[in-house]
């Protein structure tokens, strides 16, 4: 670990500290609390969530094994995909069955695995689509800018700043297609943050991207909880969920087997006997997950096993 | 050869009512397509309910504003129609119902059985719906002549239904161009983009669909009432040929451009015209009857929208970089 | 690019389905033409009452007859006389009558009412003789609807409707009736339901390639009506064009269909694939390609209808129940080769690829499967059978033209949808319903309006469940 631990770190660690070590635990100051989500796909069960809390202002893994049911959690928290069964609530407020846009609006913000910058749309665009308020976006106010001309440049010198921070103001103007995968992965994540989210839900954010990029993602990530942010997010990347996450939660077949701190969940037989059923080839914290085509080759095993069924 | 005569008729299709009906309906499609991504293929079904509302209404002797919010009410309830149950599956969808439904339209407009409200498979006789429209022009009665385009002034195929389509073209272009310009339009754009990403942005991708879907589909009712006004309405003659033509002049002036669809029209009605006239002059009738040389003018139509659509997505005011085919 | 699966890299002991299958596409034609030639040489084929066909030196007058139950009329006679000549003409067994003229104007129609079916009246007997004004190349109908007498004769034929052929006609509407919903007994619904499954039948031989196509291509292909239509005018031109027997005319346009769906895939599909044009873009494609074949047919073969058979059909009754042979071989020839394509997807190496690659192109892809020769053999056994379906449909509508595919185009989409995009057997069970619904929603709309039941079908059932009866829903994310 390193040694520089952050100040947003130092206040969420102790919040957890005495958090029970348990699937499902209940948390001091849950922002985030889902009970008895299900979704199945024709016969097969893909989450089976009996409960599950995400603490305020911290940075929450999820991971697990390929096909464990981690998107499609994050796809049912954010209204993209239906549940079977199931309630959940987020700031005390029940967003089970809610649409996609409502979610994000009441503050629960997603990106994607497969990254979705828009890329026949520049960069600015990009960023001004993410903002919330702009009155010009009713068909009606459209006709008429001098109705909409300030907010837009507001939202314009809030685009410009958050493209600053991430390192893409020279590429304001480009084609967001032309730029690098990491690169979209930054703007996507800037876009999510127009809206200034309470929490942040990344659907694998270190995915694709250029090492190179690795550490000011991770930066960024942390910054986030520092500003006070919650974040979940889904990753394959141990070294990275280790690095920054303060609370992990481990899913395997649709369901919670682990919950705990980076340091010690890894160790529990149950977070090991998940993974051994996927990869008993692959040692968790070999590096070499870091590398592409070996993620690739699994993601291809997985999908490919995925739409068999 | 008469080059004066061939030019006269290719002069008379650039300013022609059925080039404005065609620029109108592919703004209106421009709209579905070229801003939001919206697989219309049915916009020859919003082109015939609007001529139908219009003359309708007219025969029933209401006016013109009050025919014309018929047509255009029509197109509203038709669009959302077909947009509740669409709007929220596959673009493919969208693409079959709305062709589907343009069918219904015309199936159930020229059915035997509706021959006391639409005429049936006849149509409307041009005289019963005209009037109340002729006689809103401020022109003068009599005879007009510009260069080569000499037409009356208030009659059927006149200048006053040329100077109004035109008028209504020039009034959709500014429309839509600041509509192109505004969060509203970035909106659609992003939604033709990827909806998903949109959607997780908060914004509710359903409602900008249908506000897309209508809004074209009414602009598509503007131009089906253009479109009649010197003729008669013949639901045979706005069926599923005039959708696909409507589409060719979109994808050759160019989607997601606000005066594309203009330039579209104009240039694939004159380059017809000019392929049939010369055809007509310089290849004798044993060869190629009158008929043969209209099909073959279609034929060319056809093969130009596959070549485009491969070759030049973007049309000829396009810009490459933001070509708008391939989305779903 | 992450998630695509690169097949050279996943060396897994996945069970290759086919390395190289072996051209299980020969044998299966071979069924197909040689049930195909069994069953055409039982139609005759001989020149009989050559059907009005109008072009502009000829103006037709017709119409269909049918009993107040709504059956087709046979040997019901008919006098024209005017513009100086006077012809008599027959009803044939399908209850339809025309006669071409050469001169443009009035023509006064009489119909014999001592050749009216027992117990058969006409409903406006004020109506006979009757006068009908024709025009050169268009086709005008004089109707003479039949049934108890109503007051005013308003019983929808009161006044004789134009027929002239218009794009977007078809050859089973351009027949003038009463457009009225006919009265429901019971044997009019079997009557109406066996109908439906015949029609059923040669629509899913129709449908089946647009269905696999779909399914291994993921295109929705506009043009494959065309290839019906392709089917239908081939069979015309080896029957009246170069005399030959309809048998060998029928499985040279099965031949030569299946040639074309080959061609095209070589020519047109498969470069645009390896370009990656997006399938929403080749979509648009084949709507080009659409109106350019229908343009091209009508080009050489005018807009008329055309008969492949001219003989009048003979007439079979089965149980009270009417049918032509012509219908009743076709349903033969439809089940016969939808049973060899079921054989050939279930059973034969190919075929079990051909519905892997439908599952899953990546997958199949990786396991082995040569993807793009799967692709080409469902174009050529595609269009093979929109070919043969073409032929069929032609028989059974008594008459083609240019336009007949691009007709059906959206029944054969509502087939394939209702059924699940993709798969072969939503197809049939598709076309099924659509041909039911087409026949039997007769009894409670117009008859003019049927083809639009079977459309609202389509818009409702992706209301209700998008997937089609058979598909499976979609797994997001």
């Amino acid at each position: 670990m390193s040694a520089d631990t952050p100040p947003g770190r130092a206040a969420a660690r102790p919040a957890l500290a005495d958090v029970e070590r348990v699937p499902g635990s209940a948390k001091p100051d849950p922002i985030l609390s889902a009970q008895d989500v299900t979704r199945t796909f024709g016969g097969m069960t893909a989450v089976d969530v009996d409960r599950l809390e995400v603490q305020r202002g911290a940075i929450t893994a999820l991971i697990g094994p390929n096909g464990a049911g981690k998107t499609t959690l994050f796809n049912l928290l954010t209204g993209f995909d239906r549940p079977d069964t199931g309630s959940w609530s987020f700031e005390g407020r029940s967003l089970a069955r809610v649409p996609a846009a409502k979610v994000a609006q009441a503050g629960m913000v997603r990106t994607f695995q497969l990254t979705k910058a828009l890329s026949r749309m520049t960069v600015l665009e990009n960023m001004r689509l993410g903002a919330t308020d702009q009155s010009g976006e009713n068909l009606f106010i459209a006709l008429a800018p001098a109705l909409w001309r300030r907010r837009e440049a507001q939202i314009t010198e809030q685009a410009l700043e958050l493209l600053e921070r991430f390192r893409l103001l020279e590429k304001k103007n480009d084609f967001a297609g032309s730029l690098s995968g990491g690169q979209r992965k930054l703007l996507e994540r800037a876009g999510a943050l127009m809206s200034k989210p309470t929490m942040v839900m990344l659907d694998e954010p270190m995915a694709g991207v250029n090492p190179a990029l690795t550490q000011s993602l991770l930066g960024h990530i942390q910054a986030l909880r520092d500003e006070g942010t919650t974040v979940l997010f889904v990753e394959h990347d141990m070294h990275m969920v280790r690095h920054i996450s303060d609370w992990v939660v481990v899913m395997a077949e649709g369901r919670i087997v682990a919950e705990g701190p980076p340091e010690s969940v890894m160790r529990e037989q149950a977070v090991i006997d998940a993974y051994l059923g996927a990869h008993h080839d692959t040692d968790l914290g070999d590096d070499r997950l870091l590398e592409d085509d070996v993620t690739e080759q699994l993601e291809a095993e997985a999908q490919a096993e995925e739409e068999q069924r | 050869m008469d080059w004066q005569q061939i030019l006269t008729n290719v002069a008379g299709e650039i300013i022609a009512p059925t080039t404005a009906a065609y620029a109108l309906a592919a703004i209106g499609l421009n709209v579905h397509f070229g801003m939001t991504g919206l697989l219309n293929f049915g916009q020859a079904g919003f082109m015939l309910l609007g001529a139908y509302g219009y003359a309708i209404a007219s025969i029933a002797g209401w006016p013109v504003w009050a025919a014309f919010l018929v047509a255009l009410a029509c197109a509203v309830v038709f669009a959302l129609i077909l947009g509740v149950p669409t709007l929220k599956l596959r673009g493919d969808y969208l693409a079959i119902v709305t062709i589907a439904a343009a069918e219904i339209i015309r199936m159930v407009g020229r059915s035997t059985s509706m021959t006391a409200v639409t005429g049936g498979n006849a149509g409307l006789a041009g005289d019963g719906f005209k009037g109340s429209f002729q006689d809103l022009s401020p022109l003068p009665d009599g005879n007009f002549a510009i260069g080569p385009w000499s037409y009356s002034t208030n009659l059927s195929n006149s200048w006053w239904v040329r100077i109004v389509g035109w008028a209504l073209v020039a009034l959709a272009c500014f429309l839509v161009w600041r509509w192109m310009n505004s969060p509203w339009g970035r909106v659609l754009k992003g939604i033709r983009e990827d909806e998903d990403a949109v959607r997780s942005l908060g914004k509710n991708v359903y409602a900008y669909k249908m506000q897309a879907l209508v809004l074209g589909g009414a602009i598509g009712a503007v131009a089906g009432i253009v479109y009649v006004l010197p003729r008669a309405v013949q639901p045979d003659s706005m069926g599923r040929p005039m959708t696909f033509y409507v589409w060719t002049i979109l994808l050759l002036g160019g989607a997601a451009t606000v005066f594309g669809p203009v330039l579209g029209s104009i240039l694939l009605w004159t380059t017809l015209m000019l392929i049939k006239t010369v055809l007509r002059d310089v290849v004798p009738t044993t060869v190629l009857r009158t008929e043969q040389i209209e099909m073959l003018g279609w034929v060319l139509v056809g093969v130009t929208l596959m070549l485009l659509v491969i070759f030049r997505p973007q049309g000829i005011l396009g810009d490459r970089k933001e070509l708008a085919i391939d989305v779903r | 690019m992450r998630r695509a699966a690169s097949p050279d890299r996943i060396t897994s002991s996945r069970t290759r389905i086919a390395h190289r299958s072996r051209r299980a596409l020969v044998p299966l034609l071979t069924v197909l033409l040689s049930v195909l030639a069994a069953l055409l040489a039982a139609i005759p084929a001989q020149a009989a009452a050559v059907p009005c066909a109008a072009d502009p030196a000829t103006g037709c007058i017709g119409g269909t007859i049918r009993t107040s139950a709504g059956e087709p009329a046979p040997g019901i006679g008919l006098t024209i006389t005017g513009q100086g000549e006077s012809l008599a003409v027959v009803t044939g067994v399908d209850g339809r009558w025309s006669t071409p003229v050469t001169a443009a104007g009035d023509y006064e129609v009489a119909l014999d009412e001592a050749t009216l079916p027992t117990g058969e009246t006409l409903r406006d007997p004020a109506a006979n003789p009757r006068t009908v004004t024709v025009r050169l190349g268009a086709s005008v109908g004089a109707l003479f609807p039949l049934g108890a007498p109503t007051a005013g004769g308003s019983g929808g034929g009161g006044d004789p409707s134009t027929a002239t052929p218009e794009p977007g006609t078809d050859p089973a509407v351009t027949t003038p009736d009463s457009g009225k919903p006919s009265s429901i007994t019971a044997q009019r619904v079997a009557q109406q339901t066996v109908n439906g499954i015949v029609f059923g039948l040669l629509l899913a031989l129709a449908s089946v390639g647009l269905s696999l196509i779909y399914g291994t291509t993921g295109l929705s292909n506009f043009a494959h009506g065309e290839q019906v239509t392709l089917g239908a005018l081939l069979a015309y031109v080896g029957c009246q064009l170069l005399d030959l027997p309809l048998l060998v005319s029928g499985i040279v346009a099965v031949l030569l269909g299946a040639a074309s769906g080959w061609l095209q895939d070589a020519g047109i599909w498969h470069p645009l694939r390896r370009r990656r044009v997006g399938t929403t873009q080749q979509m648009i494609v084949t709507i080009g390609l659409s109106m350019a074949l229908q343009y091209t047919y009508q080009f050489f073969l005018g807009g008329s209808p055309l008969r492949i058979v001219t003989a009048n059909p003979k007439p079979v009754r089965i149980g009270g129940m009417l049918f032509t042979q012509q219908s009743l071989t076709s349903a033969g020839i439809a089940i016969i080769a939808i049973g060899a394509v079921a054989f050939f997807l279930v059973r034969t190496r190919t075929g079990r690829a051909t519905r892997a690659v439908s599952d899953n192109p990546a997958l199949a892809a990786a396991s082995g499967i040569t993807v793009e020769r799967i692709v080409r053999i469902v174009w050529t056994l595609g269009a093979g059978l929109a070919a043969l379906g073409g032929v069929l449909l032609g028989l059974y509508f008594n008459a083609t033209n240019w336009n007949m595919g691009g007709a059906i185009l959206l029944l054969m989409f509502a087939a394939v949808t209702l059924g699940g995009l993709g798969t072969a057997w939503g197809a049939l069970v598709g076309s099924l319903v659509i041909g039911l619904v087409v026949e039997l929603s007769t009894f409670v709309i117009p008859s003019d309006m049927r083809y639009a039941g079977a459309l609202v079908i389509l818009i409702l059932v992706l209301l209700v469940r998008p997937q089609g009866i058979l598909g499976r829903a979609e797994r997001i994310g």
